[in-house]
């Protein structure tokens, strides 16, 4: 019997039927195969997002909450047309948005606002723009689209992983100048995940990581000094305590003034009384773990968890290569944005100005974020379409 | 470059068609797998890291956010006040306002400034000091744009408010010298603390805190300074106020009430007018200082928001000296005035008595060094009182000689000379009486001419005006008054307050009439050295004592030119002019000591200023019922003294009314 309604513990489950069901589509049928759960765990998070910044405003909506629910509610609409997108035009795009993606970074080098020492930001009509948030985006579009043309057959031939490489690197070595290391770092990790993922194979792999360890110490001698600063910073953060350590130890002590239930929603003493730098940006988690306590940060941190198993089961749950390694890739991103974030604020790997996705203020972030998990979602919606011409090769 | 048509498309084509490719999805499974597993694992450390900050460590982070959160800041307390005897202040503090800018309470700074500098002028260095805080100090900070602001400035200010948008006025206090110059050696001045003083009291980086850097202000630091208190303050990261959580107020500092008379003071400047000197007034009875003078002076309340170099300079290289108290720590050969400490000496020793008479040829031998008297002619044959009275030099060349140094300097010390006075003043030199112990302590042998040249406190002998004044007012009362200058401190009276009750001076009584005789002479009876000193005051005789101090050694050759005239010296050349007085004869009550710095003599310059400032002192006396004479009779003054009588020289004078003399002859003690 086949069934075409909400499939909402879909991606928990195995449903055979569902499975070996023909793709549908019609419109109509697309969106209720939508994950529908998802959604509403991608909400949910919003509305933290919201609750926080309400709270880093002052117990106002404005000037941050607010601007930052319309800017959810254009990235809902948006995560929703794209998931009903096929996965045929998306590949057919991938080329165009990853040359655009890498166009803009190109243009940020040239033209962008200067920020906080590093060139980052590009003036797209009017709205300040993150070139490399939307870059990563592109990447994994891209290279899922490489992974699923040549197929699992032909990982293993090393000339084929060569031109995904580059077009990796490409990315990675233009945010290296921008200078912006902590996100060339979680672009190049999210490229090897991919790779990974897409079935290379293990001699391969083994032979890229053995020089790993001396690529390092090459690459800290090439680093900017305000990125030593951030190392050194973090390794001993007491040195300074009013520079750049500022950041980590008054978000060590916030974190720890919240306690085990917090003080309470709007009374953060840390928080409200601005020793929180960038509260309402990078250290948005400082502020909920102060006002919540750890249950409340342990509750976000679940969530968020739970957004990236989620993300990671329906790529497993594709049954074509590209969407696989699109939600796959998709996933990644949203957890490296996590990982990097909370450790940044928890103090565990240098400040890299890495925000917490859809809850920190932002727009490109939040924006390039919903594009992703439209893409993702296009992925479930499209899970079932097979890849002509391959059988797979597991239980299902 | 993925179009249907590459080669490499077609060959997948052609594969599919031999064998059914597989897919990669068991290995995309397995490895998607390790990576959830990879992905738990950070978050699982990551949460465990929260549990550790928030629930382990969460104590000691709380506590450091209750010191972010609060901030203990120390409330300056007020500083004591200084009055005069009567309760007028000598230094007050006053409620100053200055004029802050917010920087980040306003737009355009630039236009802020030059809006307020049409209220209040900005002078250049004014508004460089502020581009300059305005570029180093966070926007939070407050930049001062203006200290010390008027009421005027300050209403002007709030009235433009709208207009002068990041500007505010805060209240300060400063300290206020009202007297300025006049009593500023006495009562000193504040400035801010240094390093050092930090170093040893933290509450002295409270802003607004000052330290006293001279005169009562320093010695009485401790009364005037008060204890802070303090105020808990939740604030925020900028270090803005949101609110008071504990307040403990502080202790004011306390008042302070000085035994000065500031009408008296100011008469006293008024009377030595530019002269470079030093006058002051003891009441001789329990050793207050009424009036203490040391001209020239400064402002002291230029200290308060610091000297500027070009003032500093003026003042340090001014050889007159106006930022030292001259009173207590200017150094002066006491010259004759010396002669009654080495008469009290001499008698007290029994190596002469009150009427050895010796003779004066106008000069004095001693191993074939010739001494002059400062009468070319001499004295002929004199008796201690006539010693005094002449200021027969070689009477005391030969007083000394028979002496001794030993006894004069137990003596003298016991009069107040040659000793360190405790008295409230930060600086206070104890001058010296030297002997022949002193000198080889110093690598030197002591000439008996040395000691011929003590006699006439000539040579190292040195005091200071205070010294003087004291010593006068020693001989006068007989009691051994300590000079003083604290009245009272918070209205409790000193115990040095009361009248008569300090101890004897360890001297038999008639000793020191002997020399008040002498003085006595010096002042009303013929041919006594200052006439001049001699008050118009109706029934009140004046006893003093002259004293050139020569600051140069006068050459044989031009003292038997003959030509010899100290007034034709350069300035720094000529004599000190001294003059020590007490005065009502009969009933001591005050004494005064002039030092006039380079006045010549002290006759001529010293002992009219000294009588001019003992007859205010006499009028202000509240106890006194004298009155001011009557303008016809002051020129009979100085005819009045030519006929007065001649005394006899018995060692109990009987002093003879002189002049207007109508009232009951004085009784000496």
């Amino acid at each position: 019997m086949r069934r075409n309604g909400l499939n909402t513990f879909g991606f928990l489950k195995s449903d055979r039927r569902l499975l070996r069901a023909e793709p549908d589509f019609r419109p109509m049928a697309r969106l209720l195969q939508v994950n529908w759960l998802y959604v509403l765990l991608v909400c949910l998070l919003a509305g933290v997002g919201y609750i926080a910044l309400y709270s880093a405003g002052g117990g106002s909506a404005k000037p941050f909450a607010g601007p930052q629910m319309v800017r959810f509610g254009f990235g809902l609409v948006m995560m929703i047309a794209v998931s009903l997108v096929s996965p045929r035009i998306l590949r057919m795009a991938s080329v165009p948005i990853y040359l655009l993606s890498v166009t803009l970074l190109t243009l940020v080098l040239r033209m962008g606002h200067v920020g906080k020492g590093a060139e980052r930001w590009i003036n797209l009509a009017g709205m300040q723009f993150q070139p490399s948030e939307f870059a990563k985006i592109g990447l994994v579009l891209m290279l899922a689209t490489w992974f699923h043309r040549i197929g699992n057959e032909r990982m293993g031939n090393p000339l084929r992983l060569i031109p995904p490489a580059l077009l990796t690197l490409l990315p990675v070595l233009l945010v290296l100048k921008e200078p912006n290391l902590g996100t060339a770092t979680i672009i190049g990790v999210i490229g090897a995940t991919m790779f990974f993922a897409a079935g290379m194979r293990l001699w391969q792999i083994l032979l890229l990581v053995a020089p790993l360890p001396f690529m390092g110490k090459l690459i800290y001698s090439h680093l900017h000094d305000y990125q030593k600063a951030r190392i050194d910073t973090f390794l001993h953060p007491e040195h300074d305590p009013l520079g750049a350590g500022y950041n980590i130890i008054q978000s060590k002590i916030a974190l720890g003034s919240g306690g085990m239930w917090g003080e309470g929603y709007l009374h953060g003493s840390q928080g409200q009384l601005n020793f929180l730098p960038e509260k309402q940006t990078d250290f948005i988690f400082t502020m909920i773990g102060e006002e919540w306590g750890f249950v409340g940060g342990i509750a976000v941190i679940t969530l968020l968890g739970t957004l990236v198993m989620g993300g990671m089961l329906i790529a497993i749950r594709s049954r074509n290569q590209f969407g696989r390694l699109l939600g796959l890739g998709i996933a990644m991103d949203f957890f490296l944005y996590c990982a990097v974030n909370l450790s940044m604020v928890m103090g565990a790997i240098p400040v890299g100005g890495v925000p917490l996705p859809l809850i920190s203020y932002g727009g490109s972030a939040m924006l390039t974020m919903m594009f992703g998990f439209g893409l993702l979602m296009s992925a479930w919606v499209h899970r079932n379409e097979r890849d002509p011409g391959t059988e797979d090769d597991d239980d299902d | 470059m993925f179009s249907r048509n590459t080669p490499f498309r077609s060959r997948i084509r052609q594969k599919r068609q031999a064998e059914p490719v597989r897919s990669g999805r068991g290995v995309f499974t397995r490895r998607a797998l390790l990576v959830m597993a990879v992905q738990a694992g950070v978050l699982g450390v990551l949460g465990r890291r929260l549990y550790n900050l928030q629930v382990v460590d969460g104590g000691h982070l709380r506590q450091l956010a209750e010191r972010n959160r609060t901030s203990k800041r120390l409330l300056a307390p007020a500083r004591g006040t200084v009055h005069d005897r009567f309760g007028v202040a000598l230094a007050d503090n006053k409620v100053s306002w200055r004029a802050l800018l917010m920087p980040e309470e306003t737009t355009d700074i630039p236009a802020v400034i030059e809006r307020f500098s049409q209220i209040v002028p900005l002078d250049e260095h004014d508004r460089a000091r502020i581009e300059r805080d305005l570029r180093h100090v966070h926007k939070y900070v407050p930049v001062t744009l203006h200290e010390f602001l008027s009421w005027d400035d300050m209403a002007r200010i709030e009235l433009n408010a709208p207009s002068l948008p990041g500007v505010l006025v805060d209240v300060g206090s400063t300290r206020l010298y009202p007297f300025k110059d006049l009593t500023a050696h006495i009562v000193g001045y504040v400035a801010p603390p240094n390093e050092e003083d930090v170093a040893k009291d933290t509450t002295l980086s409270l802003p607004g805190m000052r330290v006293g850097r001279a005169g009562i202000e320093q010695t009485q630091e401790a009364v005037l300074r008060g204890e802070p208190g303090s105020v808990e303050m939740e604030v925020n990261a900028v270090g803005r106020v949101i609110g008071e959580i504990d307040r403990v107020e502080g202790q004011q500092g306390e008042d302070v009430r000085l035994t000065l008379d500031s009408v008296l003071q100011k008469q006293v400047l008024n009377r030595l007018e530019d002269r470079v000197a030093s006058a002051v007034v003891m009441d001789c009875r329990n050793g207050e200082v009424m009036a203490m003078v040391s001209t020239p002076s400064f402002d002291p309340s230029l200290f308060d928001s610091g000297v500027s170099h070009a003032q500093w300079n003026e003042w340090a290289n001014d050889p007159r000296t106006p930022l030292v108290d001259k009173a207590v720590s200017g150094l002066y050969p006491p010259g004759s005035t010396f002669k009654p400490a080495v008469a009290l000496a001499a008698l007290k020793s029994g190596s002469v008595t009150a009427h050895d008479r010796f003779n004066c040829p106008g000069y004095y031998d001693l191993g074939g060094v010739r001494f002059h008297c400062w009468n070319r002619w001499g004295h002929g044959l004199i008796n201690m009182r006539e010693g005094l009275k002449y200021s027969c030099d070689v009477y005391f060349y030969e007083v000394a000689r028979r002496c001794g140094m030993d006894p004069i300097q137990a003596v003298g010390n016991a009069m107040g000379l040659g000793v360190k006075l405790d008295i409230e003043l930060p600086h206070v030199r104890s001058g010296i009486i030297p002997t022949p112990e002193w000198r080889q302590r110093h690598g030197f042998h002591w000439n008996g001419g040395d000691t011929v040249n003590a006699g006439i406190g000539q040579g190292f002998v040195q005091v200071t005006p205070l010294a003087l004044a004291t010593y006068v007012s020693r001989i006068a009362s007989g009691r051994d008054v300590q000079p003083h200058l604290l009245r009272a401190t918070n209205d409790q009276l000193s115990p040095l307050a009361s009248l008569d009750e300090a101890a004897k001076v360890d001297l038999p009584p008639d000793y020191l009439d002997v020399v008040r005789g002498g003085m006595f002479a010096v002042v009303n009876e013929p041919h006594g050295t200052a006439p001049k000193a001699r008050l118009d005051l109706p029934g009140i005789q004046m006893a003093g004592k002259t004293g050139s101090a020569q600051v140069r050694r006068v050459s044989r050759a031009l003292r038997e030119s003959g030509h010899f005239n100290s007034m034709n010296l350069p300035w720094e050349y000529r004599p000190h002019a001294l003059f020590i007085c007490f005065a009502p004869y009969d009933n001591p009550k005050y004494a005064v000591s002039v030092v006039v710095e380079h006045g010549n003599a002290g006759a001529d310059e010293a002992a009219p200023l000294a009588k001019l400032i003992m007859t205010d002192a006499l009028l202000r006396d509240p106890a006194s019922d004298v009155r001011p004479p009557a303008p016809a009779a002051a020129p009979a003054t100085e005819p009045a003294a030519e006929g007065a009588q001649p005394v006899d020289t018995a060692s109990a004078p009987a002093p003879q009314p002189t002049g207007q003399g109508q009232s009951d002859p004085g009784v000496p003690q």
